[in-house]
């Protein structure tokens, strides 16, 4: 037990405590986001519950596809893999995405948030930094989606540039997309519901790509929805850079893509998260 | 810096309506730089919609809010560094210990890594949470979260600090802590507005209450103008027979010289009374017309009297209470 001072006088702790009237200079956009970044890591730390997606979803999806599909359709799993693997990667980190819509929405009903919306602070950083703090978890998806297929026989042509510069274009993607799920997650009510929504966007978008095979075989109409589908342009580019061979007009799809999600998303979010009664 | 005669709060005709409900329907208060000022009123009253507005988190409909001078809607900024709001929702995070929450309120304001932390160190002692500084907070007590809460608060002394129910739902002990902690900051400079049920919260307190009922200010003035519209004292009387309180009324209505006012308790009847001689006497008629008292208490009035005696009606959460659960 603490003891706690009871007597109406004013001791000399709380003139310490009390005198806290000299304001720092104000804390630059990055550095507030940054901040908000570590709020996230430590939440990861402490309720590491959180991890599952990005440490099932990997192990699950590199395992499943390769093993289901790889005799069927490439004649044995280990020709398949180097089909598939930068495909599993794409599909792992664009699920793990709508976490970001997820967590908003529960962070924002329990109170936390209003403090953070009176602080004279840069406004969109506690969401900037919630999602620097996500790329946190989509990069170790990756790694793991990457060092299980190199364990499977995987064998990018490549190198390790073009595996890293894939991952990178794949972050710079999902942050973008992750705009969109805060966007939900500011006009849905309840956690399950943002969550519910995503993962029905998601399926289609990721069923029909060019993830597990090539499109070449399947009707021309469903050939029309995944030639505009963002996803198979994301695995295009992921595949190409992976492989060596990647195009810059592939890149550049996708980082306009990203770049015109995030332009349409984010103000919108901001300007949900501003009218947030 | 704005001058002495700046007040900490200025509104004037601020509205908010959630739907059809009109939360807050033209509320004026002016709350001096310096002073404790309490808004007191029942749920749903508009108390958390107006303070959310002061605080920059909802914009009004209408009316204008201003902080020592400066626009919430147009300056919110400048509103945002002078105000520091503790809402009634715990507004720490539950996961993070008591030291991280702190320590990550100071990087925001702009202390670098370890100034924080002193800062947070600091405050922790002052507060009597060291010990369980370094344990997740959804394992405080209520009495502990809202002491954090408030402390999160105070990283940078604001000018104006507001409490929205501070003590509401908290043990004497508790509460005791939290009005002691008020006092420090008056007597730092700090202004603080905060809402209430309670009005012996508001008459230990405040310089000044409002009273705001269905969104608008019934009633202003210091504790003693307020108690004196009211009556500064209020007799309640419970029967174990509520059969007998027709009776009992005449009989204390006679002895007091008052009239009296049957609660929705059948059983109690309750009157403003100046002079606690006239109560012992009128107990002493009750008895000598062979009517039993079950219970009897001579206080301050309650904020159901103050209500009944500036409406004419007793304070009852209607669907606006609704309306502000929601949007806080």
């Amino acid at each position: 037990m603490t003891i706690t001072p009871t007597t109406p006088t004013v001791d000399q702790a709380w003139r310490t405590a009390l005198a806290g009237r000299t304001r720092p200079p104000r804390p630059s956009a990055l550095s507030t986001s940054l901040t908000f970044a570590w709020r996230a890591l430590l939440k990861l730390k402490h309720v590491p519950e959180q991890l599952i997606d990005v440490i099932g979803l990997p192990v699950i999806f590199t395992l499943g596809f390769t093993y289901l599909f790889g005799g069927a359709l490439a004649g044995s799993p280990r020709a398949y893999l180097n089909f598939l693997l930068p495909g599993t990667l794409v599909m792992t980190v664009v699920l793990v995405t709508t976490f970001s819509g997820v967590t908003l929405n529960t962070g924002i009903t329990t109170g936390v948030f209003d403090r953070f919306r009176s602080l004279p602070i840069w406004r969109p950083a506690p969401i900037v930094g919630a999602l620097l703090g996500d790329v946190g978890r989509y990069l170790l998806a990756s790694a793991l989606v990457i060092a299980l297929g190199l364990v499977l026989g995987y064998r990018p042509d490549g190198g390790v540039v073009g595996v890293l510069a894939a991952v990178a274009l794949l972050l710079g993607f999902a942050f973008a997309l992750s705009w969109v799920w805060t966007t939900l997650g500011l006009v849905l009510r309840t956690p399950s519901a943002v969550n519910n929504l995503s993962l029905l966007v998601l399926f289609p978008l990721t069923l029909a790509s060019n993830i597990f095979v090539d499109p070449e075989t399947m009707p021309g109409w469903l050939q029309g929805f995944i030639d505009v589908n963002l996803v198979t342009h994301v695995v295009t580019a992921a595949r190409g850079l992976m492989a060596g061979t990647a195009t810059a007009a592939q890149v550049g799809w996708v980082l306009v893509a990203s770049a015109l999600l995030t332009a349409v998303f984010a103000p919108l979010t901001m300007r949900l998260y501003r009218d947030k009664p | 810096m704005t001058s002495q005669s700046t007040p900490a709060v200025e509104t004037a005709g601020l509205a908010k309506t959630f739907g059809t409900t009109r939360a807050v329907d033209g509320v004026d208060l002016t709350v001096p730089a310096g002073s404790v000022y309490g808004i007191l009123g029942p749920n749903g009253a508009g108390k958390t919609t107006t303070i959310r507005i002061l605080a920059t988190l909802l914009r009004p409909d209408a009316g204008t809010a201003r902080v020592f001078g400066h626009d919430v809607v147009t300056e919110a900024d400048a509103v945002r560094s002078r105000v520091s709001l503790t809402g009634q929702y715990g507004a720490v995070d539950g996961d993070l210990t008591g030291r991280e929450n702190l320590v990550l309120l100071a990087r925001l304001l702009g202390f670098p890594r370890r100034p924080a932390r002193t800062r947070a160190g600091d405050l922790l002692d002052a507060f009597a949470l060291a010990e369980a500084a370094d344990r997740p907070v959804k394992t405080y007590s209520g009495g502990m979260r809202r002491r954090l809460d408030i402390t999160a608060s105070l990283i940078v002394t604001p000018r104006l600090l507001v409490l929205d129910e501070p003590t509401t739902g908290l043990d004497p002990h508790s509460r005791n802590q939290v009005w002691e902690i008020v006092r420090a900051l008056v007597a730092d400079h700090t202004t603080v507005l905060l809402t209430t049920q309670y009005l012996e919260e508001a008459d230990q307190l405040a310089d000044r209450i409002a009273v705001i009922d269905h969104g608008r200010v019934i009633a202003e003035g210091t504790p003693a103008q307020l108690k004196a519209t009211v009556g500064s004292g209020a007799m309640r009387v419970r029967l174990p027979d509520p059969a007998q309180r027709a009776r009992a009324e005449q009989v204390l209505a006679r002895a007091l010289g008052v009239p009296m006012h049957p609660a929705s308790d059948p059983a109690v009847l309750s009157a403003r009374v100046t002079d606690a001689r006239r109560a012992v006497g009128a107990l002493a008629e009750l008895a000598r017309a062979g009517i039993a008292v079950a219970d009897f208490a001579l206080g301050q009035p309650s904020l159901d009297e103050v209500f009944l005696a500036l409406t004419g009606h007793p304070p009852q959460p209607d669907t606006t209470s609704k309306e502000e659960d929601d949007a806080a």
